[in-house]
């Protein structure tokens, strides 16, 4: 059998289900849908995942997903009566995401042109250990509030303990909280991926405990009001109380190891959380001299609503270039993380250079236009063409975005 | 564009943009309300039902459920994307860009077009009310519901082409549909099929089966209109027009299934003994089938009619999946076959393809009720039971067209009015089996039981368990 990384993942049709409506044909956008006499079938090589066709359909048949070494061709499924046989791996511990965490990760690195290799010298990762019908249980040992309490960012710091429970992670990794209970159709709640804090030997180094960043949701993209589910459950946790946990996720927005190496930061808002690992990481191991350089750029609206900020002013100058953008403080002109890299532009350009330098990029989507520019016009002035750098930095595992 | 639903009226078509049509809508509002607490399903409105409605008409919004009680759906006005620069994709006016507004030659064609379209949604309304008390289960309860409040989206659709494009005879067409009713000696509905009772559960699964199966062809086919306004709201028509035919095939596969598990556990096929086992015969379904395949046929109208060519070359009506087909769209000098009693034979003979596409719709739609024949064959199938389900003969009790002067068996033989008599029982349901269908309809509105004739379903509606409590009797 082939190792599960070997296997793709394709969308089919249960032709038992069936009813020929053309309900998906019609809705997809990318015309990934097709049909003969007999069969609705999804082409493998134009699906993208975009689930545009899963409510909309009547009977639920187009809700069927497998994992192949081969895909099935479109004549293979025109002549199926039955799906076949689900022989995808089902066991824990392999790379077999289930449908949310898969969605939500493609949405995340679409910066990057989808997942990406991890930098060669990142440590293993261990993922799904724990799938949604075999969570691990956590207690809450901590719940902080990061931002001031008259702002309207409200950003906690929650501390998970996993006591006996093997939970592994990585900086740059995620993990999954359900939370408890059924929404307004009786369905289960989605699975949130939350971040990780905390570098990999824990939130307090050598206990099996873990850090998340946590923003309670209040309002949509545009404004409106919403209840966020999952992030009102976690703001409102307690300490002793018992979260269910899935994960832990990530096997492309991983740290470099190696002696020298460099890391490029650039967040915004909860996207710090997984700066904020790899930056205690370096901290603890600062007495190994292992060198390389840490840079961050991180934006907040003000000081009072960004995460981690009275720490960050106290990290040692010789660890750590911090720069932070504030985008609306009175009587201050707006300023942007892609400002800043432009004030830096002279280290930005010798970092481009090192193949030892790895850029991550996390926060808002919003963010990636303006920073990509940014990189453009540092090239621009130092001689360099970004739109040719770019895919060299990728294909180097060297250029990571994690953006929602 | 989002549906507004903070609206009187709910709408994706900005009609507080226009006040006038506005208030014309409005007032013909608590008219529809009226018609929907007197001829909607029976005694249902306090009921809360777990509803499918659409929030907007991108595909992510238009599956949106809930429970909802059915006087409180937001019936509104919901046409699909308009499509940019659409031009006319058949007919001697292809390559036009699309209509906004009616051509005035073709005014008072498209207006018929529009109501005899329009009539059909609640007369299936009228026709299904009394369902709800004889329900085999609460999941059939809520998907007898889902379909009746569509079929009232539906007449609100049609109803806002009037109002928004016919002036005063569009707003008289609208309370004549609120005025006619199925069944109805002296203002009927006005085609036939629609005046034909829905008296019990298995009437109901053919209909949506095979009825709204012609909804979805003849929406098809108008969908790909050359007034845009049509062409639209057809499309959105036929995003909701797919559950019911979902909710017909699967009820009949579900009681397929039941019987042929009874066969199989009492291993008989005789259809006395199983008719005492309370489960309907197979033969009795081929004979509902053949009905309702007969019925609804007659829905296509002629075989050769000047008015279908005149739709089409005027661009009023494309055919099933016309942007597809490639040919040259104005069907200039092509044929299409149909059949035909010649010297008591049946004979294949060619008319010129625009006067044949009544016919050629027909076909189509022949085709795809094949198909789900042909699944619900695989139950029998399955079970290692020889019993296959087949369409009659397109001649094969015909009331409209040109077999209806003829008596045709439905394996295409010619009959005397004797042999008609003698024989039509094997064929058509009789007095008999639909007494006996009808003693079965009992209410079972317990949660997650289901009447002894019909199998649960494979899976409940948006991944809800079969025994979820889709109805809430309060």
């Amino acid at each position: 059998m082939n190792a599960p990384g070997e296997l793709k993942r394709q969308h089919v049709i249960d032709p038992e289900i069936c009813i020929r409506c053309n309900t998906c044909e019609e809705s997809c956008p990318i015309d990934a849908v097709t049909h003969d006499g007999n069969n609705y079938v999804v082409k493998f090589e134009l699906c993208n995942f975009c689930n545009d066709c899963i409510s909309p359909c009547p009977t639920g048949a187009i809700d069927n997903w497998r994992r192949v070494a081969q895909p099935y061709t479109l004549e293979e499924q025109f002549s199926w009566d039955t799906l076949p046989p689900d022989t995808s791996p089902e066991v824990a511990g392999d790379d077999d995401l289930p449908e949310e965490v898969q969605r939500i990760t493609d949405i995340a690195t679409q910066g990057q042109g989808g997942t990406a290799a991890p930098p060669w010298s990142a440590a293993h990762p261990y993922l799904n250990l724990y799938t949604l019908a075999r969570p691990a249980e956590a207690t809450v040992a901590g719940n902080f509030r990061l931002t001031a309490a008259d702002t309207s960012n409200e950003i906690h710091h929650i501390v998970l303990d996993f006591g006996p429970t093997a939970f592994p992670v990585l900086e740059g990794q995620s993990l999954g909280v359900v939370p408890p209970g059924v929404d307004d159709a009786g369905k289960p709640h989605h699975i949130r991926l939350y971040s990780i804090a905390s570098p990999r030997n824990g939130e307090r180094p050598d206990y099996n405990n873990l850090s998340l960043t946590v923003k309670r949701v209040t309002a949509d993209r545009d404004g409106n009001p919403v209840h966020g589910i999952a992030s009102n459950y976690m703001c409102d946790l307690k300490k002793g109380d018992k979260v269910k946990v899935v994960g832990p996720y990530g096997a492309s927005f991983l740290m470099p190891n190696h002696p020298g190496s460099s890391i490029i930061m650039i967040c915004t808002g909860t996207g710090s959380a997984p700066m904020r690992a790899m930056t205690e990481r370096r901290r603890r191991r600062m007495g190994l001299k292992e060198g390389g350089e840490l840079w961050l750029f991180f934006g907040a609206r003000t000081p009072d609503e960004l995460p981690y900020c009275g720490p960050l002013m106290k990290l040692p100058k010789e660890l750590i270039n911090v720069n932070l953008a504030y985008s609306r403080l009175p009587d201050q002109p707006r300023q942007y993380v892609q400002d800043l890299i432009r004030e830096r532009g002279e280290d930005i350009a010798r970092l481009l250079k090192d193949e030892n330098s790895y850029i991550y990029i996390c926060g808002l989507k919003a963010m990636e236009t303006g920073v990509d520019e940014a990189f453009a016009d540092v090239c621009r002035g130092h001689g360099m063409d970004w739109s040719q750098l770019l895919p060299v930095l990728r294909a180097a595992s060297r250029y990571h975005v994690e953006t929602y | 564009m989002a549906i507004n639903y903070s609206e009187k009226i709910p709408n994706n078509v900005d009609l507080s943009g226009n006040k006038s049509l506005q208030r014309a809508l409005e007032h013909w509002q608590p008219g529809f309300l009226n018609w929907w607490s007197e001829m909607g399903p029976d005694e249902s409105t306090n009921f809360d039902v777990y509803l499918r409605t659409a929030v907007s008409v991108e595909p992510k919004g238009w599956a949106h459920f809930d429970f909802v009680k059915m006087k409180d759906y937001r019936w509104g006005i919901f046409l699909a994307p308009a499509e940019a620069e659409r031009k006319i994709n058949f007919g001697e006016h292809m390559g036009e860009p699309a209509w906004q507004e009616v051509p005035g030659e073709y005014r008072s064609t498209l207006r018929r077009i529009i109501v005899t379209q329009g009539d059909t949604e609640p007369a299936s309304v009228e026709q299904q009310r009394h369902l709800g008390l004889t329900c085999p289960s609460l999941y059939d309860l809520r998907n007898l519901f889902q379909v009746n409040v569509e079929e009232g989206r539906h007449l609100w659709a049609m109803v806002y082409l009037l109002h928004a494009h016919f002036g005063r005879d569009g707003r008289e067409e609208g309370e004549a549909l609120l005025a006619r009713r199925s069944g109805d000696a002296d203002n009927p509905r006005i085609l036939t099929a629609f005046n034909e009772k829905t008296p019990d559960w298995l009437s109901f699964f053919m209909f949506t089966f095979i009825t709204d199966r012609d909804g979805k062809f003849q929406l098809a086919a108008l969908a790909e209109s050359g007034f845009d306004p049509l062409s639209r709201t057809c499309r959105f028509m036929l995003t909701e027009e797919a559950h019911h035919m979902f909710v017909g095939e699967s009820g009949v596969a579900r009681i397929i299934q039941r019987t042929c598990d009874a066969m199989k556990e009492h291993k008989t096929e005789d259809p006395v003994k199983l008719r005492a086992l309370g489960v309907i015969d197979l033969p009795t379904l081929q004979r509902y089938l053949n009905f309702h395949y007969s019925v609804t046929s007659d829905l296509y109208g002629s075989e050769i009619s000047s008015n279908a060519a005149s739709f089409y070359a005027n661009g009023l009506k494309g055919r099933f999946e016309e942007t597809k087909l490639a040919d040259d769209h104005k069907l200039h000098g092509s044929e299409y076959p149909y059949m035909e009693v010649v010297g008591g034979q049946i004979v294949t003979k060619h008319a010129p393809a625009l006067t044949a596409l009544n016919e050629r719709l027909r076909d189509d739609w022949v085709a795809d009720v094949q198909s789900g024949i042909n699944r619900w064959n695989k139950i029998p199938e399955k079970a290692g039971i020889a019993f296959r389900f087949t369409l009659p003969h397109k001649g094969f009790h015909r009331r409209i067209g040109l077999f209806t002067e003829h008596q045709i068996s439905p394996d295409g033989k010619i009959l005397s009015e004797a042999e008609w008599t003698r024989s039509h029982a094997n064929w058509l349901p009789t007095e008999e089996d639909r007494a006996y269908v009808c003693s079965l309809m009992g209410r079972v509105a317990e949660h997650g039981k289901f009447a002894n004739w019909i199998a649960p379903p494979p899976r409940g509606i948006n991944n809800q368990p079969a025994d979820f409590e889709y109805v809430r009797f309060n």
